[in-house]
């Protein structure tokens, strides 16, 4: 375990530094590069630019700014928003919480509704549930994520006014949790669309994994009860594979949430990054794109920890 | 009995065997009709209209559909919407299937070249993917798109460069799977050159998977359009796509909602027609479903 630990370790950590490459690179690709705040301040010569460029240590070798860059990074300064001035990595803190929020949400409905379908899928595989279920989910994946917010929005906001058509809570409310819970509902669902669709497809196939080893077949040859065998033993081995997929699924899932934020005006990080884009905020942007890929690498690591630690063949592998 | 052994005769051809599986595949043949019937409106369909996708109406405008000649109404400019989705669709579907040419080869390169090659390029190309895929996909579009000019162009390159990564991880797991047989060995033993092994030997051999990807890249690619496109990124009007068609609907959902409903509608059916093709391929080319 402590090998297998290391190894994955030193793996995410390779991939970190990759990233933070990547990251410098973009940075330097956008238009201006870090001088692009005072390109439209006026009256800055361009003896102005080349003396800040200087200050900045934009006229030293790349190696070394990129040096200078990660170590800052490292220790927690990732630079000020040009919009406000604020450290950004306070302007991203300020917005995690209602992004990790709608995640979170999506994540239960999807593990929920999309686990049983693909079981169900698995059990009665070829059935017309399981036909409806493949055709669904491709549909599913297919439909674009903001456009279904717009009908959900137009559905159930416009004509049958049952939901808010957007924000976090009811301004000038009474910021009641279950106020909060009826905001909340419309754009999980909008964002779990897809991770269902991907979850029962990943799900079924593992089901039907499962179900064709030979201990379901003792199981079975023991006489215990179908419904013991299929959502006890068979069910407990086929979700092994599940903890895995939630980690990859991460990037999937905050692009997603961009979406989701965007119509329904949630105040997360998505909205930021598209907020910060309008602005050209590059800090604010380079922040949460570099955020968003550790928030991927870190849950990618403790999905495959907690496969080890669930299932001894992953470690010993 | 003659059946399975018929089925397991060699001298049915390979090829014929994996058309014959496609079309078992009702949804793939579906999806093929689909395509066809959407390229071939998009191309034909606004010179038999008789609007313009560009000329202001605005006697006519949110005219909602049928309305006199304007079979799926017209929108806030009063605009033919018929049209203007026809038109979109040859800017969605063009960037989509460039965007699927261009990351299909790139990511096909550095697949065969990591997979070939193996040992510390194989390392060095693929953890430089897996870092690629650390990011959201949408997040670097979007970045890289704000940083550009948006036009045809530029857009299906930016699309291109956040969505090469998936192929060149099924052609690096293809061709490190492949490089090991015995007539990789006897092609390197007759002296074949490195290229000649990688282009002519192993990418063949390796083309099921890469076309089932590439497939699903369109798809794909038709999808971030619409993205980059609705957040104001991509597609700038008056010039119409898919998604900036969905842009301005937005705002006008109470009262037109038709505006909103068929360019999803044209999406969906473009995307979800892509995604059934390449799961027909899927099924057709992989030699593994044989076996259910």
């Amino acid at each position: 375990m402590a090998n297998f630990l290391f190894g994955r370790l030193l793996q995410s950590l390779v991939l970190l530094l990759i990233v933070s490459v990547i990251g410098f690179a973009v940075l330097h690709l956008a238009p201006g590069g870090p001088l692009a705040q005072f390109a439209l301040v006026p009256g800055l010569s361009k003896e102005d630019l080349a003396r800040m460029a200087h200050e900045m240590g934009l006229d030293r070798p790349l190696p070394v700014q990129y040096w200078e860059w990660l170590t800052r990074l490292l220790g927690g300064d990732w630079g000020h928003s040009y919009r406000d001035n604020r450290p950004v990595l306070d302007v991203i803190a300020g917005r995690l919480p209602a992004t990790l929020e709608l995640m979170g949400a999506a994540i239960l409905i999807s593990v929920l509704v999309g686990a049983w379908i693909g079981v169900m899928g698995a059990i009665r595989r070829y059935s017309t549930f399981d036909m409806l279920a493949t055709i669904g989910a491709m549909v599913a994946l297919s439909i674009p994520t903001f456009w279904f917010g717009l009908i959900v929005i137009y559905v159930f906001s416009v004509h049958l006014g049952w939901l808010p058509p957007g924000n976090r809570t009811t301004v000038g409310g009474d910021g009641s949790f279950l106020d909060y819970l009826h905001h909340l509902i419309a754009p999980a669902a909008v964002l779990a669309l897809v991770e269902v669709a991907i979850w029962s497809r990943y799900m079924r196939a593992s089901m039907l994994d499962v179900v064709n080893q030979d201990f379901i077949r003792t199981a079975r040859a023991k006489g215990l009860p179908e419904r013991t065998v299929l959502w006890h033993h068979a069910l407990r081995n086929a979700l092994l594979p599940m903890i895995a997929l939630a980690g990859v699924e991460i990037p999937t899932l905050l692009g997603g949430a961009l979406v989701a934020e965007t119509v329904f005006t949630w105040p997360g990080m998505g909205r930021l990054l598209l907020d910060s884009l309008g602005y050209r905020d590059y800090p604010v942007v380079m922040g949460i794109l570099m955020f968003s890929a550790v928030l991927a690498l870190l849950g990618n690591l403790l999905a495959d920890i907690f496969a080890a630690v669930a299932d001894p063949r992953i470690r010993m592998a | 009995m003659t059946a399975s052994l018929a089925q397991s005769s060699p001298a049915v051809k390979t090829g014929s065997r994996a058309w014959r599986r496609f079309c078992r595949h009702r949804l793939a043949l579906f999806g093929i009709a689909a395509i066809v019937l959407l390229v071939l409106a998009s191309v034909v369909g606004p010179s038999l209209i008789p609007f313009d996708s560009l000329k202001i109406d605005i006697r006519h405008r949110f005219a909602p559909p049928p309305f006199e000649g304007h079979l799926f109404g017209t929108d806030q400019l009063g605009r033919d919407l018929l049209v203007r989705l026809l038109m979109a669709g040859r800017i969605s579907l063009s960037i989509g299937f460039a965007a699927m040419i261009v990351s299909t080869a790139f990511g096909t390169l550095i697949g065969v070249a990591a997979g070939y090659y193996g040992g510390a390029v194989r390392v060095a190309l693929m953890r430089f993917v897996d870092a690629m895929l650390c990011f959201p996909q949408i997040f670097l579009l979007l970045v890289l798109a704000a940083f550009i000019q948006p036009n045809v162009v530029t857009l299906t390159l930016v699309i291109a460069a956040s969505s090469w990564m998936e192929v060149a991880r099924v052609v690096e797991g293809q061709v490190r799977s492949l490089r090991e047989r015995d007539f990789i060995l006897a092609a390197e033993m007759l002296g074949a050159s490195g290229r000649y092994v990688m282009f002519r030997e192993l990418l063949p051999n390796a083309i099921g998977p890469i076309i089932v990807a590439a497939t699903l890249t369109v798809a794909r690619a038709i999808l971030l359009e619409a993205y980059v496109s609705f957040l104001g990124y991509g597609i700038q009007p008056p010039m119409a796509s898919w998604g900036n068609m969905l842009n301005n609907a937005q705002q006008y959902l109470g009262s037109a909602p038709w505006l909103a409903i068929f360019p999803g509608l044209m999406i969906t059916l473009a995307v979800s027609s892509f995604n059934f093709v390449g799961d027909g391929l899927r099924d057709a080319l992989d030699a593994r479903f044989d076996l259910n």
